[in-house]
């Protein structure tokens, strides 16, 4: 990755005459995390970071900046969310400028956090070589396995590359070889009956603190002030503290994400309390590939499944009465 | 007197004005006897469904929930079913992980002159949500909005 962030800055120092912004990650004031960085000078290119700590989808700034020229640097998860987005005609390729990376796998903070315990003497770097995660600490150097500081999504990677770009950086490689992974919670709901699965919902939701900020990070949300979660006219969700309220704007938000989700895992990453909302949305995308054999994010001239009909349908069992 | 007098459960029934409305008047006009648990709304198409009006009436204490349009094809506005069986049929697997049972949930198609398939359509789908008996609800919790509505909901029964 040494090499790659050296390449990276040499190609936004070439495209930036010509774009009005980059997006790249910077190092912010949580050491596990790097924060956004919006880059309209040369100067700024030289604090970009590029590390398994650049954990945030950069894709979803694009359609709030429609019609200026942007630079925009991505993993492979965030290049599908960025393909989504041309799929939906919310963003115009000729104003998108990709620099496309390959991934090694996104460091998850709060599990991170757990596992390396006190950060306090600071932290210089983090890499991924194989199966482990090395993090070089000014006391100590740490290393740990993938499974217990990565994102979950990481762990069923389809692909670390960006597939869709104009400059690809570094070399072409495989995703993150992650063994002995926890179940994920599908498959632990799996095992549970329905009344099970209803309370396991309730005890989850039970902590939301509906900050919302699930629907902040999607970038699939598109929607501004205009969310169904805030509508009077239809009410669909009230304002009452009941865990009922909050799993029907999760629902909300996977039926809203249907077939358009390319599970980019920011709306877990976002939560403040670490809820497994992405599990829905898996849900359904599980489904969906099933039925219409179709993965959101990977061609930019497909149609998603759900603005479009078959008369008749392949996959589709109808019920004899 | 329904077989399950005393005993309903909350049926909801998302119908097409066009086909399944008038089906289930000519079953009546037909005197057809049929279980009484199913509450009908009428809708313009099964296209303007949208799958949270199920997700919803699940939340707010339905027990079962069918919905019937015209069958393919035959739609009034040309596509709406069409567009509707995509989007039930991926609701069908949002249920099962937020902890509705499958069987709950049902689509079908009925035309306007299916009076006695109405029947059958009603009297099958009302004896499975049956089956499954009353709709799990939340358990009462700590917070004061939680109580309350434990409150309001031993009371109603």
């Amino acid at each position: 990755m040494a090499s790659s962030i050296d390449d990276l800055k040499t190609e936004i120092k070439k495209a930036l005459p010509g774009l009005d912004m980059v997006i790249a990650w910077a190092a912010g004031p949580d050491p596990l995390s790097h924060t956004p960085l919006f880059i309209t000078e040369e100067a700024d290119v030289e604090r970009i970071e590029w590390d398994p700590r650049c954990s945030q989808n950069l894709a979803g700034y694009l359609p709030g900046l429609r019609g200026k020229k942007v630079g925009i640097v991505v993993k492979g998860c965030d290049a599908r969310s960025l393909v989504e987005l041309l799929q939906e005609k919310l963003i115009d390729r000729e104003d998108v400028t990709i620099f496309g990376l390959h991934c090694t796998g996104a460091v998850d903070a709060r599990a991170a956090r757990k596992a390396l315990g006190s950060l306090r003497g600071g932290l210089e770097s983090v890499s991924v070589n194989g199966g482990t995660a090395s993090f070089s600490m000014s006391g100590e150097p740490r290393t740990l396995p993938l499974a217990e500081v990565l994102q979950k999504k990481c762990f069923t990677c389809t692909g670390a590359d960006a597939e869709v770009c104009d400059h690809f950086i570094g070399e072409h490689g495989e995703p993150p070889r992650v063994t002995e992974t926890p179940a994920t919670t599908l498959e632990e709901l799996e095992a549970m009956s329905m009344e099970e699965r209803l309370h396991f919902w309730e005890d989850q939701m039970s902590r939301c603190i509906r900050c919302y900020a699930c629907r902040s990070a999607c970038p699939l949300c598109v929607c501004q002030d205009h969310c169904a979660a805030q509508s009077r006219e239809p009410h669909w969700v009230d304002q009452t503290d009941h865990p009922r309220e909050k799993l029907m704007f999760q629902a909300i938000h996977a039926l809203h994400t249907a077939g358009r989700c390319t599970e980019c895992g920011e709306c877990e990453r976002a939560c403040p309390m670490g809820l497994p909302i992405m599990t829905l949305k898996q849900a359904l995308n599980r489904s969906i590939q099933d039925l219409f054999d179709y993965r959101a994010g990977t061609d930019p001239d497909q149609a998603p499944p759900l603005f479009e009909f078959r008369e008749e349908e392949k996959n589709i069992k109808e019920r004899e009465w | 007197m329904s077989v399950n007098e005393g005993k309903e459960l909350r049926i909801i029934g998302f119908l097409c004005n066009w086909c399944s409305y008038a089906g289930a008047d000519t079953a009546g006009v037909g005197r057809f006897a049929q279980p009484t648990d199913l509450r009908i709304v009428r809708l313009p198409c099964t296209g303007r469904i949208n799958p949270l009006f199920i997700v919803r009436a699940f939340m707010n204490g339905a027990d079962g929930v069918l919905v019937s349009g015209c069958h393919p094809r035959d739609c009034h506005y040309s596509e709406g079913n069409f567009y509707a069986r995509r989007r039930l049929e991926v609701l069908k697997a949002l249920l099962p992980v937020i902890g509705v049972d499958p069987g709950r949930f049902e689509y079908t198609w009925v035309s306007a002159s299916e009076g006695q398939r109405w029947r059958s359509v009603v009297t099958s789908f009302t004896e499975q949500v049956h089956a499954l008996g009353p709709m799990p609800g939340f358990k009462s919790g700590t917070s004061l909005d939680m109580c309350l509505c434990h409150m309001d909901q031993t009371q109603a029964l």
